[in-house]
């Protein structure tokens, strides 16, 4: 018997549907009780992240409350050019890259040195300890930690009365422009480079110990070692993590910002993040401020891009 | 005579200065992480007025006393703060983990019409994102502005939790599914009933972020609460160490006696909102360590 095969006649867009919705429904029969599983994500994902993605379109009107998103009169670009020629514009664009570098310096290797270092550590006790503790900053919540900033930098703290036993003169240091960058960047490193190193010390147990054994028998010391073995093993999980990074370089941390800012710092500490919660909530200037932040996101979204790009170009390795 | 098994291997001189220095290089990073934290703890236990006449570093408590702990605990706004923490995070591990698992478990399906949608839509939301306004008037036309719901529902799901546990399903063997469903099992009992217990680990894991973002959240319930008995502990926290710290900026003379007492309060409300994460994470190290290694490979 020959198997009638099911051509299809009508190649239209109709036809497709038609197919579809009945792929749909085999697919329902069989999956029926994941439809209903991922009803509340769809939701979720729907209201919470698409829907504020769609509202961002009052960065291109002149949003009022009153009249509502689609009752708002157009603005073009308005907002956007009027933030390019603000006298914040550079400010904030100058902090943020400024800020965003000085992490990127400091607080990349950080957690990378703890990991080699943690490595060469023979006793597993020691190793584990040095760990957990490592750990703990980056379980605390930003309030506290901005808290015991606040406190040891005062001009009564800790960090003023040893300068004074130097014999140096205290200052108030959170109101001192020039110390911000340092104070914040200082801080991020020290919270967070006990866990970044968890990844680095996950890649260093991925390298064939073989390598390590043949390099000792043709007589590489320890720094040859390193250089030649652990530094390229680790290399993929630098370079993804440092992409990741400089797709989140305009983000820059702005709840801490916020929590550690005042006036007398606003040269040295506003960003544009903050700048975008500083006009949009405080000044309910919302139009702006989500043009503002439009405009923090495509960058954020285009360096991302480039620099996955220029990854895969010049090493191979990206994220996609 | 063969000298057996414990080879101790003799290490060259210069070996052995770097491991001391190694050794020191470490003890000095577990000096500054743990300082602040101990400066704390020495704080909040002393006497409020001889810490008054205080500078400079706390290596040990000026007269033990407890006062500032018992002002925590009888300061009403604590309970409210406290209390809303506590459901902040038990709603949002209880329901933020239901959702994760099952969107995680609906990414493992095998020929599931929408599987590739499902990804792209969640894993879009981790690169662009609509913005700090947009979200505030998407919670207000919700009517959730100054409801408890404000601050629990735009964070109840974390995309990079859902990957992470996705991972982790997905080297679930088939066979254990496929003798399930032989048996006449579908797809829920095979989620709660298989799967959940074999993942304990990944689920100590998520559980733990999401427990520990929760109870640390203060931005969104700032910006989305006016009713103080809506608060949580950050916020509370943030009043008592943002908002009292405006006298520094004006002065540093200390005003009466009431000053003092402030300093060692702060510092026992620090202590006591920092506990219950202090005490559960290194328990759960082992976990969160897989987990995060589990992030790296994302497939």
């Amino acid at each position: 018997m020959v198997g009638r095969e099911k051509t299809v006649k009508n190649r239209g867009i109709t036809s497709w549907l038609f197919r579809q919705g009945n792929m749909i429904k085999k697919d329902y029969k069989r999956y029926k009780f994941v439809y209903f599983m991922i009803i509340p994500v769809v939701a979720f994902y729907i209201l919470f992240h698409y829907v504020p993605l769609g509202g961002a379109i009052i960065a291109f009107k002149n949003f009022s409350p009153k009249l509502g998103i689609w009752g708002s009169e157009w603005a073009g670009l308005k907002h956007f050019t009027d933030f390019f020629s603000s006298f914040y514009f550079e400010r904030t664009l100058v902090n943020t890259l400024v800020i965003s570098f000085m992490d990127l310096l400091f607080g990349f290797p950080a957690p990378i040195i703890l990991a080699l270092m943690l490595n060469e550590v023979r006793s597993r006790h020691f190793k584990k300890a040095v760990q957990t503790i490592s750990y703990l900053p980056h379980f605390i919540s930003v309030v506290v930690i901005c808290g015991l900033l606040r406190d040891f930098f005062s001009i009564n703290g800790l960090v003023n009365s040893i300068i004074q036993a130097f014999g140096g003169t205290p200052s108030q240091f959170l109101n001192e422009p020039g110390a911000f960058k340092p104070i914040f960047v200082g801080s991020n490193v020290w919270q967070s480079f006990g866990w970044g190193s968890i990844i680095y010390l996950a890649s260093l147990t991925s390298i064939d110990p073989q390598l390590y054994e043949a390099a000792t028998i043709d007589g590489a010391g320890r720094w040859k070692q390193t250089l030649n073995i652990t530094v390229p093993g680790i290399l993929p999980t630098m370079i993804t993590l440092l992409i990741l990074r400089i797709g989140s370089v305009m983000s820059v941390g702005f709840e801490k910002i916020i929590l550690l800012y005042n006036p007398l710092t606003y040269e040295a500490a506003e960003v544009i993040s903050t700048y975008v919660y500083k006009k949009g909530l405080i000044d309910m200037n919302y139009s702006f401020s989500t043009a503002v932040g439009l405009f923090n996101s495509i960058i954020n979204c285009a360096l991302l891009i480039i620099a996955n790009f220029v990854s895969r170009k010049v090493n191979g390795t990206s994220i996609w | 005579m063969n000298k057996t098994a414990k080879n101790r291997i003799r290490l060259p001189l210069p070996q052995k200065i770097f491991n001391v220095f190694n050794i020191l290089f470490l003890l000095m990073i577990v000096v500054i992480t743990l300082y602040p934290f101990w400066h704390a703890l020495m704080v909040s236990i002393s006497s409020p007025s001889r810490y008054m006449k205080h500078n400079g570093a706390m290596l040990t408590p000026l007269d033990i006393d407890f006062a500032s702990y018992s002002a925590v605990f009888t300061n009403p706004n604590m309970g409210y703060g406290f209390f809303n923490s506590f459901v902040n995070v038990a709603v949002g591990v209880i329901v933020g983990l239901l959702l994760t698992i099952m969107a995680a478990y609906a990414l493992t399906r095998k020929n599931f019409y929408f599987k590739r949608p499902l990804m792209f839509l969640m894993v879009l939301t981790m690169f662009i994102s609509g913005g700090l306004i947009p979200m505030y008037l998407t919670v207000d036309s919700l009517n959730l502005i100054n409801t408890r719901w404000s601050v629990i529902l735009p964070m109840l799901i974390n995309t990079y939790n859902v990957v992470v546990t996705r991972v982790f399903f997905s080297s679930i063997p088939d066979s254990l599914e496929e003798s399930a469903r032989l048996d006449g099992a579908n797809d829920l009992v095979i989620l709660f009933k298989i799967f959940v217990p074999i993942s304990m680990p990944i689920i100590a894991v998520v559980t733990l972020f999401i427990a520990v973002d929760r109870w640390n959240a203060w931005f969104y319930p700032m910006i989305f609460l006016n009713k103080r008995s809506l608060f949580p502990v950050s916020l509370i926290l943030r009043e008592i160490l943002i908002a009292n710290d405006t006298s520094a900026m004006t002065a540093n003379v200390s005003v009466g006696d009431k000053e003092p007492i402030a300093e060692t309060i702060k510092y026992a409300t620090m202590i006591v909102s920092i506990l219950p994460v202090v005490a559960i994470y290194p328990f759960l190290q082992k976990y969160f360590i897989q987990g995060m290694m589990l992030g790296a490979v994302k497939e």
